[in-house]
């Protein structure tokens, strides 16, 4: 059948924060006390083409819980909601390009009757001078998984890497570093999407 | 516009959507992706998305004319900006957050990083939210921005439009854009509408005016319609009845 022609794209631009950071609209702290998991804290930085921060960007993440289970009409399980926790992330940047979440590990989700994928977090990130926002996902070092992971093994393995979110543990805190490069040297392997 | 670079790379149907690089607009230069993008498999992943469960916990603010919480109402010309929400394939998509937000009437916005010489309007946040009906239909309270300059090159003017974030049902359907108001001379100056591949789908960004719509002694009415990718064909079927 005919589809219908899609709403174009345009720029977030730069003057979005009031509106799509303003309180009950920005989600960077996805977790709450009852919330199951290992607690994670995702940080990064959004560089451009030159290597210098963008200070105005947004990114937002989408991710399964802890059981492997998205909060969505569409994931009928068997893995258990959590009704704590929603799997959506919004956090703009800084000055220095910085944004952070703090959640949780999600847990495997399918891929096919067969096979499962290894965990990961969609990400997506709005900029000025982004007329569309770019696509991908950040996975977890310390997964054996991502060897086996049918959509990590799309991306041309010299720029897998860059889908690699590093573990580093800062006092109690599990903190996994992911960078956006926009462009140039070490760019973000962007999906088609 | 004059002659300019257009990239090749494109996320989705180029029909439609603009390339990352269009370097009439100067700040795609440094952050436009160069390298191709990857075809990868959709998945649960891309079947789901942040749509429907924040569209349930967020509350609706969709008179921007009043929202400021000042008691006072925004100056400017007061419209109403209503439209239906649907995929491609036609079907409305209900209960589903549309997120706004525009500079006043002189064309300013509250934010720090616009310091042109537009006065500010207390009355007027520039921002509001509401969420589809079951027919997909949505409807905004606001007053018509205003252009306003930039520095993208000289005498540079944006011409007046509202943003518009919505998520859709999936991460398939996320989009954010921008609506134009019909008539205005600016939009053919203006690179950003222009990095629309075509005339046809430019104009799917223009609103129409309405005058069913427009309420009398009131406001005046736009009716703008969003389509969104739907995710049939896809290997799941991902929007069933909604919990």
């Amino acid at each position: 059948m005919t589809r219908l022609p899609l709403t174009g794209s345009q720029t977030v631009g730069p003057f979005f924060a009031p509106a799509l950071l303003r309180p009950g609209a920005v989600r960077q702290i996805m977790v709450g006390e009852t919330t199951k998991g290992e607690r994670i804290r995702v940080e990064g930085r959004v560089v451009d083409g030159d290597g210098a921060p963008v200070p105005d960007a947004l990114v937002e993440i989408w991710q399964a819980n802890a059981a492997g289970r998205y909060n969505h009409p569409a994931d009928a399980g068997p893995a258990p909601l959590d009704p704590s926790f929603v799997g959506f992330g919004r956090s703009g940047t800084v000055e220095d390009g910085r944004f952070w979440f703090e959640t949780i590990k999600p847990g495997m989700v399918r891929f096919d009757a067969e096979r499962l994928q290894a965990p990961h977090i969609c990400v997506t990130v709005f900029a000025r001078g982004l007329l569309n926002h770019v696509v991908t996902r950040l996975y977890f070092e310390d997964e054996i998984g991502n060897s086996d992971d049918p959509v990590l093994g799309c991306v041309p393995e010299e720029r897998r890497n860059t889908l690699i979110a590093s573990r580093e543990e800062q006092g109690d805190a599990i903190v996994y570093r992911f960078n956006v490069v926009l462009q140039g040297a070490g760019e973000t392997a962007f999906f088609q999407l | 516009m004059s002659l300019t670079t257009i990239g090749e790379i494109v996320r989705g149907n180029a029909e439609f959507f603009p390339p990352y690089l269009y370097e009439a607009y100067q700040s795609t230069r440094r952050r436009a992706p160069s390298l191709p993008l990857v075809e990868v498999p959709i998945t649960i992943s891309e079947l789901t998305g942040p749509g429907p469960a924040i569209s349930n916990i967020t509350p609706e603010d969709a008179d921007l004319t009043r929202n400021a919480g000042t008691g006072g109402e925004a100056i400017g010309q007061r419209i109403i900006v209503t439209g239906r929400v649907i995929d491609d394939n036609g079907n409305p998509i209900p209960r589903m957050l549309l997120e706004i937000w525009q500079a006043n009437a002189s064309g300013r916005y509250i934010h720090k990083r616009d310091q042109w010489p537009g006065p500010l309007d207390p009355n007027f946040l520039g921002m509001g939210r509401c969420l589809t009906d079951e027919a997909g239909q949505y409807r905004f309270l606001t007053i018509r921005p205003g252009a306003y300059p930039w520095k993208n090159h000289p005498n540079a003017w944006r011409p007046a439009h509202i943003h518009f974030s919505v998520f859709g049902p999936t991460m398939l359907s996320r989009l954010v854009t921008q609506m134009y108001f019909p008539g205005d001379p600016l939009h053919q100056l203006d690179p950003i509408m222009s990095s629309i591949p075509t005339e046809a789908a430019r104009k799917r960004l223009i609103a129409e005016y309405d005058h069913t719509v427009t309420e009398p002694e009131w406001a005046l009415g736009y009716r703008w319609d969003i389509v969104l990718r739907g995710s049939a064909g896809t290997p799941f079927e991902p929007y069933g009845e909604s919990k």
